[in-house]
This record gives C-alpha cells, sequence and structure tokens, in this order.
C-alpha cells in the first residue's frame, strides 16, 4: 500500500520524512547515545596519575578492567563496601513501589468507575501533584517532620504524650514513604487509563452471575487490568531508582544510601568518575532487562488483547 | 438491609472503602503542600509555628524575601527561562521526528525509534550523568551552564513531543494527507496545511507538559549547573532545605507552583479551544498518556 502511494506522488515526496526526521535523530544520537558509550570508555579507560582525572579509553580492545573490578570486588568480593546500599536500593524500591500499587489501584479504581459527575475534579487533583514542583512536595514534609513540626504534635495529640522523633535522621521508613508519596502520582495515571477502559459491561455481568465482589476483581478486574499494572510498576520503579534526592532529603544519612546516593556521591569526587559510571551501567542493565521483557510480553499478548 | 453479611455480599453495595481510600490519599497527596504555601505568609521565620499572616517573604523583607535577595529570584527567573528555552527547541524538534519517524522506513528510523523508547523510560540521572561526563572530562563543545542544561533538557524531553505527536498521527490516519495531495497540494504542502493543523492539540499539550516537567525538573539541571547564577530553583530547594531556610524558600517554591499553574491553565484552555467541536477529544486523555 505505502509503496504505491509513493509511487503516485511527485518526486521528493519520500526524501521529506527522512529530512523531517534527521535534526532529532541527530540530536539523540550525540546527545543521548554517544554520551552513554563516553561512561563506558571512562570506566574501562583509567585515571591520570597527577590529576586524578578519568582519561577515556574508546577501543574496546584496550580497555583497562581495573575500575570495573575493583567496583565489582566492593559488590561481591570480601570487603563489600557498596554491597548494603545495592541492597537497600532493591528492598526499598521493591516495598515502596508495591505500597504505590496498594495505593494507587484503588484510588484509581474508584475514579475510573465510582466517580460520576466528580470524575473532572478528582482527576484534576489527581493530576496537581505533577504540576507541584518534586522538591516543593519533598520540601512540604521537610517542614512537617521536624523534630518540633505538625508531624509530632500531631502525635502528641496536644500534649499528652511526649513525642521526641528525629524523623529526618536516617530512618528507613522516612526514605520510603517520602519515595511512596513522591512517586504515587505517576502510577495513578497509567493505572487509571488502563481500569476506565475495561469494559464495565464485562464487570457487571460478573456481578449479575453471582460473584461476589472479591471473585469479580480476582477474576476479571485484576487480569484486565494486568497490563495496565505492568506499565504503572516500571514507571514508577525506573526513577526511583535513579532516586538520590529524596533520600538526601529525608535522610541524609548513610545508613540509608541508595544506589542514586553512591552515584551522586562518586560522580563529583575527583579519580571516582570510573566508578559513578559502573553505577551508572548497573542501573542502565537493570532498566533495560524489564523494558525488554515488558515488549516482548506485550508483542506476544497483543492478540490476546484483542 | 439491617443484616451486616447480606449488606457486606451485595455486589451493588456503594464502595465506602474505595471512596474513602481516595479521600484520604487525596488529603495525604495534597495538605503537605498547602501547609507549605501557608507558612509561606509566615509573619515569622519559623516554618512550623504560625506567628500571623504577612508578605514579608515574598518582598517585605529587605534582605531575604525572594523579591530583594538575588538568589532567590535568580533561581525563579532562571527556572522559567529554562523551560521557555527548552521548550522552544524540544517541540519543533520533536514534532518534526514525529512526523518523520511515522513514514520513513527502514534501519536508522528503527533505531531513532528505539532511542526514543529508551530516553522515554530510563532513569533521568543516566542522561545527567553521561552529558556531565561529556561536558567536563572531554573536550566538546558541551559547557556547563545554561546552554548545557538546555541541551540535557530537551534531549530528555524530546520523547514526549515524539510519543503524544504519534499517538495523535494514528488516529489521524491517511486519509485528510492524501485528499490534499490529489487535490494538488505539494507533499510538503500537505504537511504543513493540513496535517500540521490536525496535530495542533497534541502539540499544544505537549508543550504544555514539556514546560511543566522542566521547570521541575532537578537531576540534570543540578549535574549541568555551571556556577549559583544558573541554579534553578529546584536545585536551591535541594541546597538549601536541609540547612534551616526562612520561609522565603516556601514563597520562592509558592510562586514556582503558581507559574506552573498559570501555564497549565492557559494550555488546557487553549487545548479546549483547538479541540472545539472534536467529539473524541474529552482532553484529559492527551494529559494522562493515552492520546
Amino acid at each position: 500500500m505505502a509503496e504505491a502511494d509513493d509511487r503516485r506522488r511527485p518526486p521528493g515526496s519520500r526524501l521529506i520524512w527522512p529530512l523531517l526526521a534527521l535534526p532529532g535523530t541527530v540530536w539523540l544520537a550525540l546527545l543521548f547515545v554517544a554520551p552513554l558509550y563516553v561512561v563506558v570508555a571512562i570506566l574501562f579507560g583509567g585515571t591520570d596519575p597527577i590529576l586524578r582525572e578519568p582519561v577515556p579509553v574508546w577501543n574496546p580492545l584496550d580497555w583497562d578492567f581495573t575500575q570495573f573490578t575493583y567496583v565489582w570486588d566492593h559488590i561481591v568480593g570480601s570487603r563489600p563496601f557498596f554491597r548494603p546500599a545495592l541492597v537497600r536500593t532493591v528492598v526499598y524500591v521493591t516495598i515502596a513501589t508495591l505500597g504505590c500499587l496498594l495505593i494507587a489501584y484503588p484510588v484509581a479504581y474508584f475514579t475510573a468507575r465510582f466517580a460520576g459527575r466528580w470524575k473532572g475534579v478528582l482527576l484534576a487533583a489527581l493530576i496537581a501533584p505533577f504540576w507541584i514542583s518534586y522538591m516543593m512536595r519533598m520540601l512540604a514534609w521537610v517542614n512537617l517532620l521536624q523534630t518540633d513540626g505538625l508531624v509530632n504534635r500531631a502525635l502528641s495529640a496536644g500534649g499528652l504524650f511526649d513525642v521526641h522523633v528525629d524523623w529526618l535522621q536516617g530512618h528507613a521508613a522516612t526514605v520510603v514513604l517520602g519515595l511512596m508519596y513522591g512517586y504515587v502520582p505517576y502510577m495513578i495515571l497509567p493505572l487509571y487509563a488502563g481500569l476506565d477502559r475495561a469494559p464495565v459491561r464485562m464487570l457487571e455481568a460478573a456481578r449479575d452471575l453471582g460473584a461476589s465482589r472479591w471473585e469479580t476483581f480476582r477474576r476479571v478486574t485484576w487480569p484486565l487490568s494486568r497490563s495496565a499494572v505492568v506499565v504503572s510498576l516500571l514507571v514508577t520503579a525506573l526513577p526511583m531508582l535513579g532516586d538520590y534526592f529524596t533520600n538526601d532529603l529525608l535522610s541524609g544519612s548513610p545508613s540509608t544510601s541508595m544506589i542514586g546516593n553512591l552515584i551522586n556521591n562518586s560522580v563529583l569526587t575527583p579519580g571516582q568518575t570510573g566508578q559513578a559510571g559502573a553505577f551508572v551501567l548497573i542501573i542502565l542493565v537493570v532498566s533495560v532487562i524489564p523494558m525488554v521483557l515488558y515488549v516482548r510480553s506485550t508483542r506476544s499478548g497483543a492478540d490476546l488483547m484483542s | 438491609m439491617t443484616n451486616p453479611v447480606a449488606w457486606y455480599r451485595n455486589p451493588w453495595r456503594k464502595p465506602w472503602v474505595l471512596g474513602a481510600v481516595t479521600v484520604g490519599y487525596l488529603l495525604w497527596s495534597l495538605l503537605p503542600v498547602a501547609v507549605a504555601v501557608l507558612f509561606s505568609f509566615n509573619a515569622g521565620r519559623s516554618r512550623v509555628t504560625w506567628q500571623g499572616f504577612s508578605m514579608r517573604w515574598y518582598y517585605g523583607d529587605p534582605l531575604r524575601s525572594v523579591w530583594h535577595d538575588s538568589s532567590l529570584h535568580t533561581a525563579l527567573t532562571h527556572t522559567l527561562w529554562l523551560g521557555v528555552l527548552a521548550t522552544v527547541i524540544t517541540i519543533p524538534l520533536g514534532v518534526a521526528m514525529a512526523l518523520g519517524l511515522d513514514r520513513w522506513r527502514g534501519r536508522v528510523p528503527a533505531g531513532a525509534n528505539l532511542a526514543v523508547l529508551m530516553s522515554f523510560v530510563l532513569p533521568e540521572i543516566l542522561i545527567a550523568v553521561s552529558l556531565l561526563f561529556v561536558a567536563t572530562v572531554l573536550v566538546s563543545p558541551l559547557e556547563l551552564g545554561t546552554s548545557g542544561q538546555v541541551a540535557g533538557l530537551v534531549t530528555f524531553q524530546l520523547s514526549y513531543p515524539v510519543v503524544i505527536v504519534r499517538a495523535r498521527l494514528l488516529t489521524i490516519g491517511r486519509d485528510y494527507e492524501e485528499a490534499a495531495v490529489d487535490l494538488g497540494a505539494s507533499p510538503f504542502g500537505a504537511v504543513w496545511r493540513v496535517l500540521l493543523k490536525m496535530l495542533l492539540p497534541a502539540i499544544f499539550a505537549s508543550a504544555v507538559l514539556v514546560f511543566a516537567d522542566v521547570i521541575d525538573d532537578f537531576i540534570i539541571v543540578r549535574y549541568l549547573s555551571g556556577d549559583s547564577t544558573t541554579e534553578p530553583v529546584s536545585v536551591k530547594v535541594y541546597n538549601t532545605a536541609r540547612a534551616a531556610p526562612t520561609p522565603a524558600l516556601n514563597a520562592l517554591t509558592t510562586l514556582l507552583l503558581v507559574a506552573s499553574l498559570l501555564a497549565v491553565s492557559l494550555g488546557f484552555l487553549a487545548f479546549r479551544v483547538l479541540t472545539r467541536g472534536e467529539k473524541n477529544a474529552a482532553g484529559l486523555d492527551v494529559f494522562t498518556g493515552e492520546a
């Protein structure tokens, strides 16, 4: 079809599409793909012994694995200096993402199915955090969680109890709750989009045929929304992997640091840029794998859905 | 009805629990920000004790208000400036790319598609660190400061217009454009005068999204900032939030919030005007990433 169209059209009509796509393609090649290779070249390059500046090595044949093995040894070796932060990243991100799902699913479901004439208002309120700066939302919590802040005052119930919790001094719970607070909005929208599309008639049929609420959810709603759930988990978990500022603002203690903090602490330190490159590549690999799996699953599941 | 078991079993009962969770979530989500906005009007310098209403932290205080402290209002103007610059570059680049990738077949466009997808989902810190390395380790035209920040932001945001416009192209189809060509328009004319007009709502929506996302950006603008004059609001908040700031910081973020809400409301109004008469353009679809 397309080829026949092109033949009918005047010459030059085929050139127009490459010409339109070219600037953006070149931009991404120069400023997205090539810089990722620079990270690799720096990780497998050397360090200037005097200036402590990284010396990138472009040819893969000349790569020097010293920095890579250094990082690797400190993750799996006998002195696992970096391991706690990596384990913490996995644990925090998992808990925070599942916590987000526990909040986001009911909210998205309620908005899609039961909001009625409040739907527009509700959607606006759910989108609102997108227009509020992330840092402002974190700043709000920094204020509330001060030792003399409103949270402790609310907990002391007007002076009945004496509450002096240092929420901001390296508590894992604060960091995980902060991550949840920060990223829930990103999860609600794709979930809402998926649930809003679910055919209401099918859900009503299930209930008419005698399924309880739980049965309807387990056998109809949940399977219908599964792909939306996967997407929402991805868009929430991946950015969390690179997050270091939530941690810095709400804890600031090495006892809660994650892989993002490792990157942030080493990237600006002379002589440690290679390390930062290694951690960046870990994040790259960890985020690409679920993406590939997702793309594959949607390809095979595309027929099933329609 | 009085039997609680029967009530529980009734599949048509009102979803009280879901409603309560939703209301609870909204309170949890928005109240802290409301408190932060409230304390930007505090008369004293406390961020936890209310000492009366004043505009002190906006312009009243001769030293530390947003109006008088140059480091604060520079952060605000720089943030908005970055938002404008990045949006103005990203949108034409992205729209052209979306149009081109929609029709161009072959290896290069396939690779470009993959790059767009990757830049869409990969954590921002990857782009930030790699561009920081390019700017600091290599001898390259990329420099720290405003130009570097804009380059990084455009790279990160380019996928938004591409994804949104391509989704819209899918629903438009080829018919209008082919009709235009049949009626004597050049291929370029068909794109310029027909397709682009029909894409206007999608272009607008992506411009609003990009602008709002850029003024909220932190990772890229922090790593690629040159000196303190190129530090936007988010970096300012990060640097001072834990170091006993005054409510002027709340005032600064409140002003940014106002700017963001203004941009979004204007964008939404314009979007409604542009999609007037279209049945399926419910409006919010584009913003939820659906369209």
